[in-house]
């Protein structure tokens, strides 16, 4: 018996962890650097 | 004249503009606008390109609407290695001139350079069930991109740990020139050895690709690109935030 795939799920799911792991390689990028600058910010006690 | 043959005067003025950015102040001055302007850019070519991969490009002939997977698979693989390219060139920048961001460089495009990796090796296992009928096969241009993504994971430990416990920053550059040999295997490797992986289609300045599918994906790769430079900028400014940090406070206890 012949396997029927759908296409589409594929490209669907491929889709989701590019733009899923774009945004959250952004996401935390962001929050490590507000981090680290607070860090800096509170050293110079300010 | 005689200054333009002196290869010390020939390189002087081009030394010291490369210095003149290695000023953390002005960095942050430059970074500070730019790195929201990167990723804004970026976010909204990025999301143009992928709706016309998705919605506006016909199926291929051969592989017909899985052929939308390259808009991200293909943007991925070479951010991969072009983030190790950077990790390379930053090394070498770091070791011979000795340029104080050069390191900070280094390790802010290993993150978002994995990360792509990362997404270039899962999108195209889910491109390769349909198209060769398996996630994954052990050829040399897989099993390449999975090293590079084990060089990458131990870079970004080793540049850790050499900070952390005030090891030189040296080694992980040497690591970072070492790992830049597999950049050319990964390339060259669907010539080299048998693989299921179609080889290039794209070359410097010929592309086997219909205009169909070229432009989106050019486009893809650029949004992807300005994203990529976006958030090496906001890495850059973490590590440089937590060296201050951390300089501040090894001040204040030795005081």
């Amino acid at each position: 018996m012949r396997e029927v795939l759908d296409y589409w799920a594929f490209v669907y799911a491929a889709y989701a962890v590019g733009i899923a792991g774009t945004l959250l390689m952004i996401g935390w990028s962001l929050i490590a650097m507000r981090r680290a600058e607070r860090r800096r910010d509170r050293s110079r006690g300010r | 004249m005689q200054s333009d043959t002196c290869p010390v005067a020939r390189c002087l003025p081009k030394r010291v503009a490369m210095h003149g950015f290695a000023n953390p102040a002005r960095f942050l001055r430059i970074a500070r606008w730019l790195m929201p302007l990167l990723l804004v850019c970026g976010l909204v070519v990025t999301a143009a390109a992928l709706a016309w991969g998705m919605w506006r490009v016909p199926p291929d002939r051969l592989m017909g609407d899985t052929v939308r997977i390259l808009f991200i698979h293909v943007p991925a693989a070479w951010l991969g290695m072009g983030g190790w390219t950077t990790i390379a060139v930053a090394s070498l920048v770091e070791l011979v001139w000795r340029h104080p961001l050069a390191g900070i460089a280094a390790r802010a495009a290993a993150i978002p350079g994995a990360a792509f990796t990362a997404i270039c090796l899962i999108t195209g296992s889910l491109w390769g069930r349909p198209a060769w009928g398996t996630w994954w096969v052990w050829d040399g241009r897989l099993t390449s991109m999975l090293v590079l993504l084990f060089l990458y994971f131990g870079y970004i430990a080793l540049a850790d740990a050499s900070r952390r416990d005030g090891g030189g920053a040296r080694v992980a550059a040497i690591f970072g020139l070492v790992g830049a040999i597999n950049i050319p295997i990964i390339n060259r490797s669907v010539v080299w050895w048998n693989s299921l992986h179609q080889p290039a289609s794209i070359t410097v300045g010929k592309s086997a690709i219909d205009a169909a599918f070229l432009w989106p994906l050019l486009a893809a790769t650029m949004g992807f690109g300005l994203i990529f430079g976006g958030v090496v900028l906001a890495w850059m400014r973490a590590i440089l935030a937590d060296m201050q940090a951390e300089s501040r406070l090894r001040r204040k206890a030795a005081s």
